[in-house]
């Protein structure tokens, strides 16, 4: 299925732009997800951590993705 | 649950977060105001630039005040928090709480700030004369 991500931070630089377009199995999971993008883009795996959010709540590894969900990478915040 | 939040691309207003939480019931007000800093491990900053996931920063941060009023008995709170370019010497955040004695409203205060660095979408570049670092992003 086809999913939009949207990208922030150091995110947004490394993937080269605000939203990136992924093309992934159906019924793929958060964690599927962050795996396909390090090894889309290896500077992933050189990130302290970092997490998606689906429909504006932390995805845990298990959590199932659709393609109407609105889903972001977040790098390691640092508001405050 | 008096909660007020704010994310804004201009310059915070400390004495309108204070008036946003004192009441005639209050008897503490509690206020953290954070503040870029002129330097990092001794290297000059010459600015910060914040950026947040607006929608999700805001419900994180009411999810925060919501756990303050849980915990403590607080008043009334108000979070903001800038997003943007900020120069050395301005307020990035503000958290103001108020309660009937001061106790609660340190405490949730302090809670409140250091879980918003915790789970907050937002985040800050630090920008040098020699180059710029997402801070935390890396190990």
């Amino acid at each position: 299925m086809h999913i939009k991500i949207r990208t922030f931070g150091i995110a947004k630089e490394i993937c080269g732009g605000p939203i990136l377009q992924l093309e992934v199995p159906d019924h793929a999971t958060a964690g599927e997800v962050k795996q396909l993008l390090i090894e889309q883009f290896p500077r992933f795996g050189g990130l302290a951590c970092f997490l998606l959010a689906v429909n504006e709540e932390f995805a845990e590894p298990d959590t199932l993705l659709a393609s109407a969900d609105e889903i972001a990478i977040i790098p390691p915040v640092s508001g405050g | 649950m008096n909660i007020h939040l704010h994310i804004s691309e201009t310059p915070l207003d400390i004495m309108a977060c204070i008036g946003l939480v004192t009441g005639p019931a209050s008897g503490g007000i509690d206020v953290f105001i954070g503040t870029v800093r002129d330097a990092t491990q001794g290297k000059a900053v010459v600015r910060l630039e914040f950026e947040a996931y607006e929608s999700m920063a805001l419900r994180e941060m009411q999810k925060i005040a919501v756990q303050c009023f849980e915990r403590w008995p607080v008043q009334a709170m108000a979070i903001h928090h800038r997003t943007g370019v900020l120069q050395v010497g301005e307020v990035a955040v503000i958290i103001a709480v108020s309660a009937a004695h001061r106790s609660a409203a340190f405490e949730a205060c302090r809670y409140a700030i250091d879980t918003l660095k915790q789970t907050v979408p937002i985040w800050k570049k630090e920008v040098f004369e020699d180059g710029e670092v997402w801070v935390a992003a890396h190990p």
